[in-house]
């Protein structure tokens, strides 16, 4: 009985984390059709915030450093939501209805957010903060003044860029002999996040299973996220402006929803709850520029099998793959069948964590050959736009 | 019309004066700052010795491998502040090898046929020294690496400043073995180091009355290890010793998982051999308090060269920071290189490659020497981690030990060993 309990908790503190790392993407990929392969870095992002949320509260000493995490969800959200949004704004909205296009621009956002986080500095923010305040002010501010901007447009963009890209780099290397300055936030090095105190230890059920209280804040944490998405998307106004522009963007916007600022919002959305994943994860794991490297892989896995545009289905895939990837790692499958004298050799052979990975992806591929679609496939006309 | 044109005029004008007034600034500090810089290396950089460094600046093994880079260029910067090697400055060329072993190999290419370095310092993991040996070899070029590792190579072109499995391993199987228990589950990275070091223990354990309870490995870089937790308590009811040979990321999501799954030193004493001060400090010492390390020295150690050492390092990097074990033998591998050039008089490889043998050095963690097998002999040491990151020395050898390349307790390799300094016995003989 005991034995029962803890694998099926243990599948689901597994799924619980797929799910939380996947949901994000479940909007993003499966509602919007965009690839975005910087899903992982935004959960990087996320866990990076709440490093610094962790850091801020540090010197209030206990008992308000405890509540630091509850403080660093709303914070890995917002800017893991700011990030999405300027993505969504610079890049992904050039590249709708392109998805190889987007697989690539995203992928190398992905490595450039990466190297960002290495080498991020005080000089390197100062630098960029200054040039996006030169360019960006300049363009709005010329647009207002101009009453020809159509015209000018791309002569104000070559003269400001190179004036503007001058007066940071100049800013910069003048300042780059200062030594505060030049040091690096993060570094290449991984960074700890240590869980509050009364996240650790956790419910000891029996003499030899206890329930961690992370993997229970993980697992509540996720259906609080998921009710949320739930409620937003089917309850709200702009959950069914959402869900009009992905059906029919056309006669969406025929009927007068704002298209473009449907989709920012729900690539920001998509974004903030992969920050929140990281929020967690971060509770699990290190916290290193590579964080995102080790989700990416499983979530896609969870929305493709799930099937695309389709809650239920992630949140069953991410069980499913979750549970699967316990009961063969851990061995308990050996044990079930161990009086099988075919099976028995052959479950204890794959009862390895590198090997259970190997056997859920064969088990995935061939589910998929039997429903290349996923679990719950779209249906209807939506299904062929 | 003609009041747009003016206003035209005067953004146009205005900006480009602007512009051109920053460009001639901007130039002009460019000139200053390349004429300091000329004049400070005082034109070195023809009779300098180039020398590589070839280490994962990025990727899951950047975590570890950047803290050997700082300590490899504190001792070039030592060195050529007392006035460098052969009365020339050292210029270290840095390299990313990015976690990714193929790349390694490419970029020792590159060091050696493009860079012409006289001599490379890298690696750590033995998937990338196993990756950039036939680079080495086939050039007939020199290797230092600076961390332990699971022996079974002898290469003539490589020097192994870190310790063999007699030098870590096996010592602190014997230990566990006489003050924590006789049962072993041992858990590790799914790559050569951990696969090899396990078959290393479970020989071991066959011959001196221990048992190998379970064994599992993790893809590198994973964090998911609740099917590893659920085995362990499966195998280990009663408790028993973990040994522990994880590397990079998973080590973090192992012992935070431990201590949610309630599984406690004193029950469950988890032996590591990748974890140091600096993995200590960026796990959490919380999670690790009263778990076991095995290595040859500790920034704990005592003696004035450490001293010396720690103080010299943190000077250099910052108060905050630690000393390890892979950045002592970092640190003295560019001494003992230094060394054998000077007793060699010369870069010259084969010349090198032969006054390295024997070289002695005064080293952070007590006396090393280079032995014919191109191992150094080093003191063992075991530690437990405390509330301050850093580790209580629980128990050391009387001297320096003698490094065992080819492993005694495997079958395979019984009987072999290595020596380089005699042209008749090579690598790999019988004795």
């Amino acid at each position: 009985m005991s034995a029962l309990i803890e694998g099926l908790f243990n599948g689901i503190s597994i799924g619980s984390v797929l799910l939380i790392a996947a949901l994000g993407l479940a909007i993003v990929f499966g509602l919007m059709g965009v690839i975005n392969l910087a899903h992982g870095e935004l959960i990087m992002l996320g866990a990076y915030t709440t490093f610094v949320v962790q850091n801020i509260f540090k010197p209030l000493g206990e008992p308000w450093f405890g509540l630091y995490i509850i403080v660093s969800i709303p914070a890995a959200f917002i800017v893991a939501a700011i990030a999405g949004l300027i993505l969504e704004k610079s890049v992904i909205r050039l590249l709708y209805g392109r998805p190889l296009e987007t697989l690539l621009a995203t992928w190398g956002v992905s490595l450039i957010l990466r190297q960002l986080v290495r080498s991020v500095n005080s000089l390197l923010a100062i630098s960029i903060a200054l040039f996006c305040l030169l360019f960006f002010g300049g363009l709005s501010l010329l647009k207002q003044r101009r009453s020809d901007w159509e015209v000018v447009r791309n002569q104000v963009i070559a003269i400001l860029l190179p004036v503007s890209i001058t007066i940071s780099a100049l800013v910069g290397n003048l300042m780059s002999g200062n030594f505060k300055l030049t040091r690096a936030w993060f570094s290449a090095r991984n960074v700890d996040v240590s869980s509050p105190a009364w996240l650790r230890g956790g419910i000891r059920v029996s003499e030899n299973f206890q329930i961690p209280y992370v993997r229970l804040f993980i697992i509540v944490l996720t259906i609080i996220c998921l009710i949320g998405v739930y409620w937003f998307l089917n309850r709200s106004t702009w959950g069914l402006k959402i869900r009009a522009v992905t059906q029919n963007r056309e006669m969406s916007s025929c009927l007068g929803i704002p298209t473009e600022t449907v989709d920012a919002l729900t690539f920001a959305l998509g974004s903030g709850l992969a920050g929140v994943a990281g929020c967690a994860v971060s509770l699990l794991g290190s916290v290193g520029p590579n964080t995102g490297q080790n989700y990416i892989v499983d979530t896609f896995m969870v929305v493709v099998v799930g099937g695309v545009g389709n809650l239920l289905g992630a949140i069953i895939a991410a069980l499913g793959i979750g549970t699967f990837n316990y009961l063969i790692g851990s061995g308990t499958l050996a044990l079930m069948f161990s009086s099988s004298e075919q099976l028995a050799p052959f479950l204890s052979f794959i009862s390895t964590s590198s090997m259970a990975k190997v056997m859920v992806f064969a088990l995935i591929i061939s589910f998929l050959q039997i429903r290349p679609a996923g679990l719950f496939p779209q249906k209807g006309r939506t299904a062929e736009l | 019309m003609s009041k747009l044109g003016r206003r035209k005029f005067l953004v146009y004008g205005s900006t480009g004066l602007a512009a051109s007034m920053l460009l001639k600034s901007c130039a002009s500090t460019d000139t200053s700052t390349s004429g300091t810089d000329g004049s400070s290396n005082g034109g070195s950089d023809a009779d300098g010795i180039k020398v590589g460094i070839l280490h994962s600046l990025s990727g899951t093994m950047a975590i570890s491998e950047t803290t050997v880079v700082d300590a490899e260029l504190l001792a070039i910067d030592e060195i050529n502040a007392a006035g460098g090697v052969l009365g020339k400055q050292i210029i270290p060329i840095k390299e990313d090898g990015a976690s990714d072993w193929p790349t390694f190999a490419e970029k020792a290419t590159k060091l050696i046929d493009r860079d012409k370095v006289v001599t490379v310092f890298g690696c750590w993991t033995s998937a990338s020294r196993k990756a950039v040996l036939p680079v080495f070899e086939s050039k007939k070029h020199m290797l230092w690496y600076p961390v332990q590792y699971e022996g079974q190579e002898c290469s003539n072109n490589i020097f192994y400043t870190g310790a063999a499995p007699n030098q870590q391993i096996e010592p602190a199987v014997d230990w566990l073995l006489e003050n924590k228990g006789k049962d072993f589950f041992l858990v590790g990275s799914d790559y050569v180091f951990p696969r090899t070091a396990n078959t290393i223990i479970k020989s071991q354990l066959a011959a001196k009355g221990g048992k190998t309870v379970g064994e599992d490995y993790i893809p590198l870089g994973d964090t998911e290890v609740t099917p590893i937790i659920t085995k362990l308590k499966a195998a280990l009811p009663k408790g028993g010793v973990i040994f522990n040979s994880l590397n990079g990321d998973s080590n973090v999501a192992f012992f935070k998982q431990m201590q949610g799954a309630g599984l406690n030193p004193d029950k469950y004493p988890v032996m590591s051999v990748s974890i140091a001060e600096e993995e200590v400090r960026q796990i959490g010492s919380q999670y690790l308090k009263g778990h076991y390390a095995s290595w040859n020295y500790y920034q704990t150690v005592e003696s004035p060269e450490n001293d010396t050492f720690v103080k010299a390092f943190k000077a250099k990097y910052g108060e905050d920071r630690v000393t390890n074990d892979p950045m002592e033998a970092a640190y003295i591998m560019v001494y003992l290189w230094k060394q054998a050039v000077e007793a060699a008089g010369t870069t010259d490889l084969e010349a090198v490659r032969k006054a390295a043998v024997g070289q002695k050095l005064a080293a952070p963690g007590g006396l090393v020497t280079m032995q014919p097998n191109h191992h150094i002999s080093k003191t063992v040491r075991i530690g437990e981690v405390r509330d301050d990151g850093l580790f209580d020395i629980v128990w050391a050898t009387d001297g320096p030990l003698d490094p065992i390349p080819w492993n005694q307790y495997v079958a395979e390799t019984k009987g072999y060993a290595c020596d380089w300094s005699d042209p008749e016995k090579g690598g790999k003989y019988k004795t």
